[in-house]
């Protein structure tokens, strides 16, 4: 297969959607998540949209099919809470193994499905770090500023597991996405190059954080530049923002990276800001006319959707991106 | 190299990025955030004000510090909690962590912990080649995995880089060792290249600033990318006390050092001269010494130096004040500590007086009162008033015989005798059991200067002996004194019995261990009438005023007893809030050493050993002078403290004063050096006891009852105590034997101990001082015996690491480094925080057999007499750490007496200090 470094500088390279807009169509119950393996678990598992993996694979499998056949270059792994941190709230943490592995596993397979059938567009598999519902930077208590309900090693060792159950599953990249607080990024990005060096392999990793408002910072407070400056320590194949903006609001921080960073820039922004019901009305044809913005200023190298994006949206998306050149990766200062 | 490579600038971040390019002028890194750097954030630190530490960080970064450096390598604070938690509070200050941290510490542990807790990318400060290639890869690595640069310092296994070559050598083998090897970004490398004095007078430092320069220039065109620092004060060391001289060496220097491409560094910036500004004759001098551009450019600075100190005023050596009034000659003299000329004065002035105890009272108390109010506000300095102290002495000393003579010619008038006149008598004393004296001679001396009278009891004063003399006496205020521990409870005892006697006059306590909780919480409530925590010298003669004036005292005394009351009742309640284990939990959640896998090296040589005699001239580059200024009541870190802006020149005559007297120390042989110290088998029974065996060859003499308990056939255990306090997330709780295999482990460990004193000869010499009137020198010397014997103590640990226990022979640490005891392995001492129990030197004096072998004896209070003398245990476990036993509960005390084998109430006397109650 094709590196996908080279096929970087050639195209835009596009990725999937939200996952979660399209397993809500399911209106899945407590059961269907538990499925017969877990109709005895002592918790509720609803929710645990990670679980389906495992109870539900034809359904995640589904929704990375219409992705690919959208036009993605790209899916993320069924992951985002893959962490024995977050399973937590669920008491799987003996999962978090498991899961992450037939998670890669399922989409690979479908990954290689599509590629067999379109040589010249290869299909990745990006597994899917997600942040956890912990902060290593800010203290949850508000009468104790100093006090952190997690640490690094707490951090690093979770994220090791997933790291390795993502590699052991099959996925092409790790994407350490969501990042709202760049500590626990940074955990996740020394797992990596822990197991890179352990298994002497290389992987190209994509770095997405969050900036949560108009205040155009993280949750953690860094700005833009000062996000990209605390991760280039590692070899990225793209750095990026998702989630919490769309579109439109994310371009001035898109900006400040495709000035100064020396990786390929990716977005994938919500469809538009939630409406007063807490959903995402964003067209595919509204999105995709906001994300021209970003090619005609070629900030871009790789772009998807976050919350509230359907394959119709990634099909608008990519019909577009298959007009434009890719960013140039070399940076001058 | 084919083409121009791209210049990679150095890009740092906080909340905001911080770019070092070709553009930013020179980097200013802030230090005040270092508790090496800064003593009132040591304080705070140490005091767990934490809140007003981050005022200080939030200071540094208004008063525009680009990045702040933080350092809590200090031998009394837990350097990776307080690094943590200080970090972590940081992060929730957006206007402190908009700019990067940089991560200060000799420890590894320290930088590691520090990298963790900040999402930022930082600057660690620093590493080097010093431990070889193996750890400095390692630390590299693991560096780059948390994404943060470093400064490499200049430093190898042979030693720090000290010339041109040297520092080309290392930073080239650094260099090429992180980027070919490390694959560490080259923009992210700092060289501290090592600033070191110029115009010091020998001949290998006149190329100190230029090698510097140099090298910088061949670093920063040989070595792509990285960056240069280094702290900018060092250059002009010779000069401390001459600021003008200073500047203007810290702006040549930096000016030159910033184009041959410095680009960061520590600077203060009120102590920088505009290079502009510099007047030509001063800037070709400087620059001539900063170049090295003459043969005798440093004799030529020394000697315009002079005159630019003789062109501000204050500094002028002219003898015109004796054209002046005499009462003006006095003032003076005594203000500025002159005695040439105080005899022939005082004759002058007894010739013009009616009778001679005139003189005192009018001319010299004339001058005392000016002595006294420049004290009070702070313009000057204790070690100024002692001297002042000894011109008063020598004037009164003149007088004594003619005063004499007067009272006898009155006695055969008939004349009634007047009262002496002076304000009040105070009674001082050190109690029993204890044997420092520095601290309570230097409140008797100022209190002395300010026309009190001072009967001074001297040490290891019984309370009978207190109680009796104050009756007898008919003083006016009681003073005690104590540095150990034991000696609080003394004071509770004198206290309640000056209640049950009756007794109406205040009760002034001061001394090292004293506190005003333990005032207020312990001594206040047992005596009706005031008592008052002193623990300076200028606070002493404003509370015994308030306390002896007529008109106001009751109502101070009242507001006193008040607010004492206020703080015990805040403090109990703060006590109360923190929550204890039992002694059992506290020992499951004891600090575990994988005994496996840890390294035990056995001693080269195991048993006793006693040095005789020491050459005390060895000890002087382990002298620790920072404590020798406190003691002085001089605030601040040697050596910055000799320039600092307001008690640098003081500090800096103190300095030359003790250097003079500690030669004469060294090249007459006044003092007595004898250590005995002794390495053992050794294991953790029971998993607070820690079993020794050892059989002394000849049978021991049992001469105290107190001292055979610890022993039984050849074995002796060393008790040890253990926290309680409940902690924190998944912190231990610590005593000393968990850093000693237990037996079960059936691995062999080893511990030692030690006693070494200085202290032979210091009495004599102090009396001698004091029959000559020579207060000064009398305190000078005994202060300058306790940081020999604390040296002592350093040099012998040194030679138990690389020789005797030989488990660390490739150590390399500076002066510097052994004061802030980056060495592996720990020295803890009976009576300081890891191990406040006293009793424990029982132990080490039957096991080291200390009296016999070198003649330092434990009084009553168990503190060791001659008073310089440190005595304690050696751990070598890489893992040993130095802690805070803080407070234990009732259980441990039990269980302690029981191990012990003594009486709970002999164990809950001992321990009281540290029992939660």
């Amino acid at each position: 297969m094709k590196d996908i470094k080279k096929i970087l500088e050639e195209r835009i390279l596009v990725l999937d959607g939200a996952m979660g807009t399209m397993l809500q169509r399911h209106k899945f119950t407590e059961e269907d998540f538990r499925g017969e393996r877990f109709k005895d678990w002592p918790v509720s598992v609803q929710g645990n949209n990670d679980l389906l993996s495992i109870t539900q694979p034809e359904a995640i499998k589904e929704v990375h099919r219409l992705y690919y056949e959208a036009g993605a270059d790209i899916v993320e792994t069924n992951t985002f809470s893959g962490t024995t941190i977050a399973m937590a709230d669920y008491e799987m943490e003996e999962l978090v193994y498991e899961l992450n592995f037939q998670s890669a596993k399922i989409a690979k397979e479908i990954a290689d499905e599509l590629t067999a059938k379109e040589p010249h567009k290869p299909r990745f598999v990006a597994g899917s770090i997600g942040p956890t519902n912990r902060t290593a930077s800010m203290s949850p208590d508000v009468n104790d500023p100093g006090f952190r309900a997690v640490t690094f090693d707490e951090l690093r060792i979770a994220y090791k597991l997933q790291v390795e159950a993502l590699l052991d599953g099959g996925s092409d990249i790790l994407l350490v996405e969501t990042i709202f607080d760049t500590l626990n990024a940074k955990a996740a990005l020394f797992a990596i190059e822990e197991v890179k060096d352990e298994r002497n392999i290389e992987v190209p990793i994509m770095i997405s954080g969050t900036i949560t408002d108009a205040s155009g910072r993280t949750l953690s407070g860094q700005t833009a530049e000062a996000f990209l400056i605390s991760v280039s320590h590692i070899p990225m194949l793209s750095v990026g923002f998702n989630c919490a903006l769309g579109a439109s609001q994310l371009t001035p921080h898109l900006e400040v990276l495709a000035q100064k960073a020396n990786f390929g820039i990716s977005a994938h922004p919500n469809a538009g800001l939630p409406n007063a019901f807490g959903e995402y009305d964003e067209t595919p044809e509204q999105m995709a006319s906001q994300i021209k913005e970003y090619m005609d200023k070629n900030l871009i190298n790789i772009i998807g959707g976050c919350c509230g994006t359907t394959p119709e949206h990634i099909k608008a998306i990519a019909d577009l991106a298959k007009n434009y050149k890719p960013r140039s990766v070399e940076v001058v200062v | 190299m084919s083409t121009e490579q791209k210049r990679k600038y150095l890009k740092l971040s906080g909340l905001e990025p911080m770019i070092v390019s070709a553009e930013t002028n020179f980097i200013n890194v802030g230090e005040r955030t270092n508790v090496a750097g800064s003593r009132k954030f040591l304080r705070l630190i140490k005091e767990e004000k934490f809140d007003e530490a981050l005022d200080i960080a939030r200071h540094q970064v208004e008063g525009g510090a680009q990045v702040i450096d933080i350092n809590m390598d200090d031998g009394l604070i837990d350097g990776k909690e307080a690094m943590v938690r200080f970090l972590n509070l940081i992060m929730s200050e957006p206007d402190i962590a908009r700019v990067p941290i940089m991560i200060d510490s000799s420890k590894w542990e320290i930088i590691e912990a520090g990298l963790q807790v900040v999402q930022g990318k930082c600057v660690v400060n620093s590493i080097s080649l010093k431990e070889g290639e193996k750890e400095f890869i390692a630390h590299a690595k693991k560096i780059k995995r948390y994404g943060a640069a470093v400064i490499i310092m200049a430093f190898d296994e042979v030693g720090q880089a000290d010339n041109y070559d040297r520092r080309i050598e290392i930073s080239k083998r650094s260099y090429d060792i992180l980027v070919n090897q490390v694959n560490f970004p080259p923009e992210d490398i700092i060289f501290d290249l090592n600033i070191f004095p110029v115009a010091t007078g020998m001949d290998e430092h006149r190329k100190n600033a230029i090698d510097f320069i140099e090298a910088t220039r061949w670093v920063r065109e040989n070595l792509p990318h990285c960056s240069v620092s280094g702290g900018v004060s060092n250059v002009s060391f010779s000069f401390r006390g001459n600021d003008r001289v200073r500047e203007a060496m810290h702006s040549v220097f930096l000016y030159h050092a910033i184009k041959a491409g410095m680009n960061m560094g520590i600077v203060n910036p009120a102590m920088l001269e505009i290079y502009d500004d510099i007047p030509k004759e001063l800037l070709d001098h400087v620059e001539d010494v900063i170049l090295d551009r003459r043969e005798d450019a440093t004799e030529r600075l020394l000697d315009l130096a002079e005159s630019v100190k003789g062109t501000s005023k204050e500094r002028v050596i002219d003898l015109s004040w004796r054209e002046e009034s005499l009462q003006n000659r006095i003032t003076r003299a005594l203000v500025k500590g002159i005695d040439q000329y105080i005899v022939e004065d005082v004759e002058e002035a007894r010739q013009q007086a009616d009778k001679p105890i005139e003189v005192i009272e009018g001319n010299l108390m004339t001058g005392m009162n000016v002595v006294g109010d420049l004290f009070g506000s702070g313009k000057m300095f204790l070690p100024q008033v002692v001297k002042s102290a000894r011109v008063m002495k020598k004037a009164v000393a003149y007088l004594l015989p003619y005063i004499e003579e007067e009272k006898k010619k009155n006695a055969l008038a008939g004349v009634k005798q007047e009262g002496n006149g002076s304000n009040g008598r105070i009674l001082m004393a050190t109690v029993k059991g204890d044997v420092h004296d520095i601290g309570k001679n230097i409140v008797s001396v100022v209190l002395g200067c300010n026309n009190y009278e001072i009967v001074d009891l001297g040490v290891m004063v019984p309370p009978e002996k207190i109680i009796q003399t104050a009756i007898d006496e008919q003083v006016d205020i009681i003073g005690l004194s104590g540095l150990i521990t034991p000696s609080l409870d003394e004071m509770v005892f004198l206290a309640k019995e000056m209640e049950r006697r009756n007794f109406k006059v205040p009760l002034l306590i001061g001394g090292a261990t004293t506190s005003k909780a333990h005032t207020a919480v312990k001594i206040d409530p047992q005596y009706k009438n005031a008592v008052v925590h002193v623990n300076d010298a200028s606070r002493a003669v404003t509370v015994v005023g308030d306390l002896l004036n007529k008109r106001s005292n009751q109502k101070y005394v009242g507001d006193l007893k008040e607010d004492y009351e206020k703080f015990r009742e805040s403090f109990l309640k703060r006590t109360k809030q923190k929550e204890y284990l039992t002694i059992e939990e506290a020992r499951k959640n004891k600090y575990l050493i994988d005994w496996g896998s840890s390294e035990i090296v056995k001693p080269n040589k195991l048993g006793i050993q006693v040095i005789e005699d020491l050459d005390l001239k060895k000890l002087e580059p382990f002298i620790d002078w920072t404590p020798f200024f406190r003691s002085w009541d001089l605030h601040g870190k040697y050596p910055s403290i000799l320039t600092d802006e307001v008690v640098g020149e003081q500090a800096t005559s103190l300095f030359n004063d003790a250097q003079e007297l500690l030669q004469k120390v060294f090249n007459e042989k006044l003092l007595g050096a004898k250590a005995v110290y002794g390495l053992f088998e050794a294991n953790t029974v029971d998993h607070d006891d820690i079993e020794v065996s050892y059989s002394h060859a000849e049978p021991f003499d049992d001469d105290n009852d107190r001292i055979s308990r610890s022993a039984d056939n050849g074995n002796f255990k060393f008790r040890t105590l253990r926290q309680q306090l409940k902690k924190y997330a998944s912190k231990p709780n610590f005593a000393l034997s968990d850093f000693i295999a237990p037996k079960e482990s059936g691995i062999q460990d080893y511990i030692g101990c030690f006693c070494v004193s200085t202290g032979f000869g210091t009495k004599e010499l102090a009396e001698a001082f004091e029959v000559d009137l020579d207060d000064y020198n009398s305190i000078m010397i005994k202060a300058l015996a306790d940081r020999l014997a604390e040296a002592f103590a350093e040099y012998l640990h040194k030679k138990i690491r690389k020789e005797d226990w030989g488990y660390a022979t490739k150590e390399q640490l500076s002066n510097d480094e052994l004061i802030k005891e980056s060495y592996k392995g720990i020295r803890p001492a009976p009576g300081y925080p890891a191990c406040p129990d006293h009793l424990e030197k029982l132990t080490i004096w039957e096991l080291l057999k200390v009296k016999d072998k070198i003649g330092v004896e434990l009084t009553e209070g168990l503190a060791m007499w001659p008073a310089a003398s440190v005595s304690g245990y050696y751990f070598a476990n890489p893992e040993a750490r130095y802690f805070g036993l803080g407070k234990i509960k009732e259980d441990q005390v039990k269980d302690f007496s029981e191990r012990k084998n003594i009486d709970l109430e002999y164990a809950k006397k001992w321990l009281n200090p540290n029992i939660q109650d």
